[in-house]
């Protein structure tokens, strides 16, 4: 079977009966990488000899009788993970000498099982942007048509599963940055409840709305790495002490008498036809499984984007003040002082869209504006999340689009920043609310670009958006397809 | 307007950014519409809503003060841009 075709079930499969070895698969993942990342620029750095190495330690591990999940499985991660030794970029020129001197949790927890990291992946500049345009590394290419945006900020990531370079991948969703992408390359993309998974070793970008989350190709390969990387962490006093229930024993329990809820607000004028009647045959599929679909409202949705183009910007402008070229980071000085250091590390590090959000940010904290902009989105903030527990009181789950349209074209939007966020409507509510939502391919359009379905769940409920999206993939065609690359 | 090019300069100096003055002229551009766009939060009344800082309700995480092993000091140095006798060196800051 061709490494491209196989799913973590599969490599397992294989794995285990001796068929293949896990050498041989990151052998087959890194040649992979080789022949496609050339047209893609999915990859920042791979780190070929160190997965062989752990390739090989993991085929040892086999021989001895080990079986986790995720044993002998080449996988990747945004490059806003730290991995010891590695270098993390986060996309900026202002970590581009950066060694991670530790490992974030997740990633550990991957490794634990035996998983074998192959590379760090390409994404928005500190996760900020909707198509990849953001990075230093430069844009990333969507596998489905090289000439649009992959969508981001996990962009790599998405188009790194949606090429099979790698079977699956951890991203980070802060306004969409896991489901729009995986919306955009065809693929699957689960953000969890804000809490499910520990951000300990994440660059941080909004702290209230960051939350790290699985791509992979499938959703029982979504499933494996949640259940993977789920859980409380000691080192992330914001990461749950709650169980982690077992997502693959309900994966495959139908959707059959579950309530549905379409909330009006997200089926608007301005939503592309294509993603209109791709969403709608969606409804249909789960009419005909036996869900029962209700309409719902979210009246709030509309004020979604003001509100966290402020939290999230405020938050950024905190978090982003620790690179000031004293402990890590290209530092720049000529000789005006420390506070003239600072000024010309900054100027010269962050890209234009991470100054934006900065400048943005910092206003909204400032003294005299802080009630009008930052307080007060805080509490519109409270009334996006009641509109999703009053709706959650009527429904089981909730369905809408992931965007608006499809993929757009590269530099489509790079000179208007308000566009390009009104382009995360249906993904931004969403982290405002700290629930959990995956993403799901549901059909293409007349130019071929992939449409995602949104499923959103209750808080904690990962269990049953997994649930309704296996049930969708397994009564349709849309899962699984694999790109044509050169 | 809703702000202008002096309220982005101080600004900038808040945020310890140097922006050359084409930067400075396109970012009052864009600051000027995605503050005008942020207003329509003001159709809304929140007039007694409580704010939300955190979408998941929790107290505060305490643990045991216990003592654990650190990275290191090497090891928390090698991204320092300088770094001397085991600190971090910065440009002089008293002048």
């Amino acid at each position: 079977m061709a490494f491209e075709q196989m799913t973590i079930a599969e490599m397992r499969r294989e794995l285990q009966a001796g068929r293949v070895t896990a050498v041989e698969l990151t052998r087959a993942c890194l040649e992979r990488v080789e022949a496609t990342d050339e047209q893609l620029n999915a990859f920042i750095t791979v780190c070929a000899e160190e997965a062989l190495a752990v390739a090989a330690e993991a085929d040892r591990r086999i021989a001895g009788g080990e079986a986790a999940p995720l044993l002998g499985i080449p996988l990747a991660v945004k490059d806003i993970f730290n991995v010891t030794d590695l270098p993390t970029t986060c996309g900026s020129k202002i970590l581009a000498n950066y060694i991670s001197p530790y490992t974030a949790t997740a990633v550990a927890r991957l490794t634990a099982q035996g998983a074998i990291i192959v590379g760090k992946l390409n994404m928005d500049e500190f996760a900020m942007g909707s198509s990849n345009e953001n990075s230093a590394a430069g844009p990333v290419k969507n596998p489905w048509n090289l000439e649009r945006i992959p969508g981001g900020s996990s962009g790599g990531s998405a188009a790194a599963v949606a090429a099979r370079q790698v079977v699956a991948a951890l991203g980070t969703d802060t306004g969409g940055s896991i489901r729009q992408p995986a919306s955009h390359c065809g693929i699957v993309g689960l953000k969890p409840t804000y809490g499910r998974v520990s951000r300990y070793g994440v660059i941080a970008y909004a702290s209230s709305l960051d939350q790290v989350g699985p791509l992979a190709g499938s959703v029982e390969d979504c499933a494996v790495l949640l259940s993977a990387i789920a859980g409380y962490d000691p080192a992330d006093s914001t990461s749950v002490d709650c169980p982690v229930p077992d997502y693959l024993a309900t994966l495959k329990s139908g959707v059959a008498g579950k309530k549905i809820g379409l909330p009006r607000e997200y089926f608007i004028e301005g939503l592309d036809p294509d993603v209109k009647r791709a969403v709608a045959e969606a409804i249909e599929v789960y009419r005909s499984l036996g869900a029962e679909i209700v309409e719902v409202s979210l009246p709030h949705t509309d004020y979604s984007v003001a509100c966290y183009y402020l939290i999230a910007t405020a938050e950024a402008s905190s978090n982003l003040a620790r690179y000031d070229g004293v402990r890590f980071g290209a530092r720049k000085d000529s000789g005006q002082g420390l506070i003239g250091m600072y000024q010309q590390t900054r100027a010269a590090g962050f890209g234009a869209e991470v100054k934006r959000r900065i400048m943005l940010g910092t206003y909204a904290l400032s003294s005299g504006y802080y009630d009008a902009y930052y307080l007060k989105a805080q509490k519109v903030r409270t009334l996006v999340r009641q509109d999703f527990l009053d709706a959650f009181a009527q429904v089981d789950l909730l369905l809408t689009p992931v965007a608006p349209t499809p993929a757009f074209k590269i530099g489509e939007k790079v000179n208007d920043p308000l566009q390009m966020y009104l382009s995360d409507i249906f993904t931004i509510p969403v982290n405002l609310a700290g629930t959990c939502a995956l993403s799901l391919p549901c059909g293409v359009s007349s130019e071929g670009l992939p449409i995602g379905l949104q499923l959103i769940g209750q808080p904690f409920a990962e269990a049953d958006i997994l649930q309704a999206a296996y049930a969708f993939e397994e009564a349709t065609d849309w899962g699984g397809r694999v790109p044509e690359l050169g | 307007m809703k702000i202008s090019r002096q309220d982005v300069e101080y600004v900038a100096r808040l945020a310890r950014l140097t922006l050359e003055p084409e930067e400075l002229e396109l970012m009052t551009g864009q600051m000027d519409a995605i503050l005008g766009y942020v207003d329509k939060l003001n159709e809304l009344n929140t007039e007694g809503i409580e704010p939300t800082a955190h979408a998941v309700p929790m107290a505060n995480a305490f643990r045991a003060d216990e003592i654990k092993a650190s990275i290191g000091i090497e090891r928390a140095l090698q991204n320092a841009p300088r770094a001397d006798g085991g600190c971090f060196k910065v440009p002089k800051v008293i002048e």
